[in-house]
């Protein structure tokens, strides 16, 4: 601690801290871990913020987010160029909303995201499908699949337009009493 | 329809129109700021306001980086930047943008910033210290990965016991073991005047004499009695009045009560204020849609699953929970069908199933409640075996636990003839297994405060019995301490007993017994139980045994690891899930029944049975209640009055009263609010229809301006009297 570290400067550390959820100590955690995902990609000098940025199949590999069902999804709504090619800031980001202190609307925000499969700002048929088929290994008939989609849909949908837009989305997951303590990962 | 409808498929790209909607811009994807920068924006609330200062660049995809947003300097304070769904180099900007702000502001307002900032810094620097004396953190965290957050629920739920009790023994110990000790090592003087003479006085000591043989020493460790009787460990051995310290005097009767009635204080608002978000959380929800389809969908997986068995568990668990979820659609769709006959025959079968229920639940207690007499009447005249004195000690405690293992797969049995949903059966369920294991303990007490107070056929002298019970609160404790112990032995035994060899079978033995007994799956329901059923013990039985909160402590400090090994080791996690949100609500609401069943036992022993004069704080006093109202009426004038005034009727009618009309009044008004509510969802429904139906005609006006520019007489539609390149919708 203190003045040892040289891998950020004492200014980039305090901008982390007021933009992540995370204190100091965990930056440079964070840093490391980021750093094991591939040694001579990622510089260990982060004071000149290099452009270095770590392909999706590295970062999904993570023990974190391995046997997660929408690890690909994760990584790419937290990528700049939604490809899932994720810089440091980004890797912050993403742990910082999915970390405990993130409040519920922020989640909410990135949730939708994640669950967007088809990225067109709306949780239609197909998203709910993909998302029912991750969680479900596939072992649901297609009937119950329609049911479950439709019995979804029928709860959320405010505006009647059979699909889910970001505000039905955000009123059913306020609803939700799981959502603030399963969607959190820790690091 | 499909054709307009088509306006909102695939792709913003298609209708330009569509792009610019407030709400549309709430999402947009990030991109990077050279490219085609857009920003992502905060939830729609915040959108009007933005998009009065966006519209002006929303045209254009590039949005430099420089380029200061003109947000109102008081919304922008509202939300730390770290909370704003942006990227971390927008976030950066924003942090610089609203430092250079600040320094605009007064001296004294950057001051009061920076010391906002300084303090939050101090405060998470805290929190990280402290959390590293969070007891557990990293065996907890190893739990949570590979069993999911309704285990870890039960965990944590176990560590906020210890600490619970912990905090209660330091209470204990602090006032009312402390006081004692110094005097005895230091400068205080201890006094107590026995008020009474004759019979009531006498206690014969209990403490063995001549040769003791080795096993009447492991005897009395296990029932309290002996060698154990007459120390700090219960309530006989605090034969003090007053304390002469050279400053002031101290009240140990009083401390006593008052510190009974703060650890029960302490532990009702500790437990409601670990409640309230989960209540706030259940009171939000729907209460017909218990386990909605989409908590389970987009809540239902999670995150922090590291292991890859668990995650396969995990989504078997999910496809279970969906298909018993479907099936009770089909069911409420059945029972929505049925006929009258068909009511009545289950109503009938019902009300008996109950009565039933009731006759079990009446048959062990009756049990316990002989055992209870019968270990009795041994403790009096033990025989010479020290092993049949040993279970005739521990008989109720046995009797407990037996009516305790039988009576859930009694009821949950029974439960499935009375064709109830399965989230009702399972809760159904709960319900009278968490009865039967509270009020087995009532029972105990009851029957053993119908044994002191019994005298044959005569009045009591005292009182109470004090020929069979000279020192009457020593021995409930020594009953309660029992029972601790022995809850404590079956836990132990039953995960080395019964729980490791049924895993080595299981492994080993390929027979089909193994496989349809199967593997040991943590059942989260009846280990609350457990641990609620010895917290209640302690809650009891902290007023005659003061140190049994410690006893307590350590005890379910051991239980974690017990526990921890065995679901390590032996089991696999439930293939009925429950769902972290209602367990850690139902945890608490067990807890608090469990207080409640515990506060009233100690209540009427504290006011109502007559304190024993032969030993104890209270000796000279009728009830352990007197010492209150004798130390109030010592205190000064103003605060007498006071204090009398506070507990006399006329405040209490008026209390009671205020506090009904509070009540009526926030029934009325969230009766009110849920009115509110549903009024704005269909609000919210019918403009989106309305939004679809402007959006509809617009299209169609932009699919025809040729058309328009001609017939000017055409009725109905939408005009565009230019082409919609300088439309008033596109800026």
């Amino acid at each position: 601690m203190g003045n040892k570290q040289t891998i950020f400067t004492d200014e980039q550390l305090d901008a982390y801290q007021d933009c992540t959820f995370f204190t100091r100590k965990e930056i440079l955690r964070l840093h490391g871990r980021y750093h094991e995902l591939a040694p001579h990609l990622v510089p260990m000098d982060y004071t000149e913020e290099p452009d270095v940025t770590l392909p999706l199949a590295l970062i999904v590999n993570m023990p974190e987010l391995k046997e997660n069902p929408f690890r690909t999804r994760i990584v790419e709504s937290f990528s700049e160029d939604g490809m899932g090619n994720q810089s440091f800031n980004d890797f912050v980001d993403m742990f910082s909303v999915l970390s405990e202190m993130a409040p519920r609307e922020l989640k909410a925000i990135y949730a939708f995201k994640i669950y967007d499969f088809n990225t067109d700002n709306y949780l239609c048929k197909e998203d709910l499908e993909k998302t029912l088929n991750k969680l479900t290994r596939e072992e649901l008939t297609a009937e119950e699949v329609n049911l479950v989609c439709e019995k979804t849909i029928e709860e959320a949908d405010l505006d009647g337009d059979n699909k889910l837009s970001f505000p039905d989305f955000e009123n059913m997951i306020t609803r939700a009493p799981d959502f603030l303590s399963t969607f959190h990962i820790r690091i | 329809m499909d054709t307009v409808d088509s306006v909102f498929y695939p792709g913003p790209s298609n209708n330009p129109l569509l792009d610019q909607l407030p709400s549309y811009q709430s999402l947009l994807y990030r991109r990077k700021s050279s490219g085609a920068g857009g920003t992502k924006r905060r939830g729609s609330s915040r959108t009007r306001l933005n998009s009065r200062t966006r519209v002006s660049s929303s045209s254009s995809w590039k949005w430099k980086g420089d380029r200061v947003e003109e947000r109102p300097t008081t919304l922008s304070l509202e939300r730390t930047v770290r909370e704003l769904p942006k990227c971390m180099e927008q976030k950066r900007r924003n942090n610089v943008e609203r430092m250079e702000q600040a320094r605009d502001l007064s001296a004294w307002k950057q001051w009061g910033q920076s010391a906002r900032h300084s303090l939050k810094r101090l405060k998470e620097d805290c929190g990280q210290a402290l959390s590293w004396l969070e007891l557990w953190r990293q065996d907890i965290h190893v739990i949570e990965g590979m069993f999911g957050t309704g285990i870890l629920s039960y965990f944590s739920f176990l560590r906020f016991l210890v600490l619970l009790n912990f905090v209660i023994f330091l209470l204990m110990f602090g006032f009312v073991m402390l006081p004692i000790i110094i005097t005895n090592r230091a400068s205080g003087n201890a006094t107590f005047n026995p008020k009474h003479e004759g019979e009531c006085t006498i206690y014969p000591s209990t403490s063995r004499r001549g040769l003791v043989v080795f096993h009447h020493y492991i005897t009395d460790l296990l029932s309290g009695t002996g060698f154990l009787e007459e120390t700090y460990l219960f309530y006989g051995y605090y034969k003090v009045e007053t304390i002469d310290f050279p400053s002031f005097r101290y009240n140990l009767p009083l401390a006593y009560v008052l510190i009974t009635i703060a650890y029960l204080f302490l532990s009702l608002i500790w437990i409601v204020k670990r409640s309230a978000t989960g209540f706030k959380r259940k009171l939000v929800q729907d209460q017909d849609r218990f386990q909605s389809f989409c908590n389970k969908i987009f809540a239902g997986w999670d995150f922090c699953i590291t292991n890859e068995m668990a995650a396969r568990l995990k989504k078997s668990s999910l496809l279970y929970e969906l298909k018993t979820d479907l099936e009770e659609e089909r069911s409420r769709q059945k029972v929505a069908g049925r006929t009258v006959r068909e009511k009545c025959r289950i109503y009938v079968l019902r009300l008996v199933l109950n009565l039933f229920v009731v006759a079990v639940l009446a048959a062990c207690f009756y049990s316990i409640y002989r055992a209870t007499i019968f270990s009795q009447e041994a403790q009096m005249y033990p025989p010479r075996n020290f092993i049949l004195q040993l279970i005739y000690e521990y008989l109720p405690s046995m009797v407990i636990t037996l009516a305790n293992f039988i009576t859930p797969l009694l009821f949950s049995f029974i439960i499935q003839f009375e064709d109830y949903s399965p989230a009702f059966e399972i809760r159904f369920t709960l319900m009278r297994c968490v009865f039967m294991r509270l009020a087995s303990i009532g029972v105990l007490l009851f029957s053993l405060w119908s044994q002191i107070t019994s005298c044959g056929s005569s009045n009591c002298l005292c009182g109470y019995n004090h020929k069979l019970y000279p020192c009457w609160e020593s021995r409930v404790g020594q009953e309660m301490y029992k029972l601790m112990i022995f809850d404590f032995i079956i836990i132990g035994a039953v995960t080395i007993f019964v729980e490791f060899p049924r895993k080595l079978f299981v492994t080993y033995c390929d027979c089909g017994l193994a496989k349809w007994w199967g593997q040991q799956e943590f059942a989260i329901p009846q280990n609350v139980l457990e641990i609620v059923y010895g917290q209640t013990i302690c809650w009891i039985g902290a007023f005659y045994c003061p140190l049994l909160p410690a006893i307590s402590t350590i005890k379910y400090f051991i239980v974690f690891y017990i526990k921890k090994m065995t679901l390590v080791k032996n089991c696999r996690p439930a293939t009925r899930p429950f769902r972290a949100s209602s367990s850690n609500f139902f945890f608490l609401v067990v807890l608090l029944i469990g207080l409640a069943l515990a506060c009233v036992p100690v209540i009427v022993s504290i006011a109502q049975i007559n304190s024993s004069h032969a030993c104890g704080p209270f000796m000279n006093y009728n009830t352990s209640w007197e010492v209150v109202p004798q130390a109030v009426s010592q205190l000064p004038g103003g605060l007498n009055t006071f204090l009398k005034a506070i507990s006399s009727e006329a405040f209490a009618v008026t209390f009671f009263v205020v506090t009904g009309l509070a009540m009526f009044y926030v029934i009325a008004l969230a009766g009110a609010h849920k009115r509110v509510v549903n009024q704005l969802r269909e609000q919210l429904a019918m403009e989106g229809r309305d939004k679809r139906f402007l959006i509809q005609k617009l299209y169609q006006a932009q699919k025809t301006p040729v058309r328009s520019t001609q017939n000017l007489e055409e009725p109905g539609g939408v005009f565009l009297v230019q082409p919609p390149a300088v439309s008033a919708t596109h800026v």
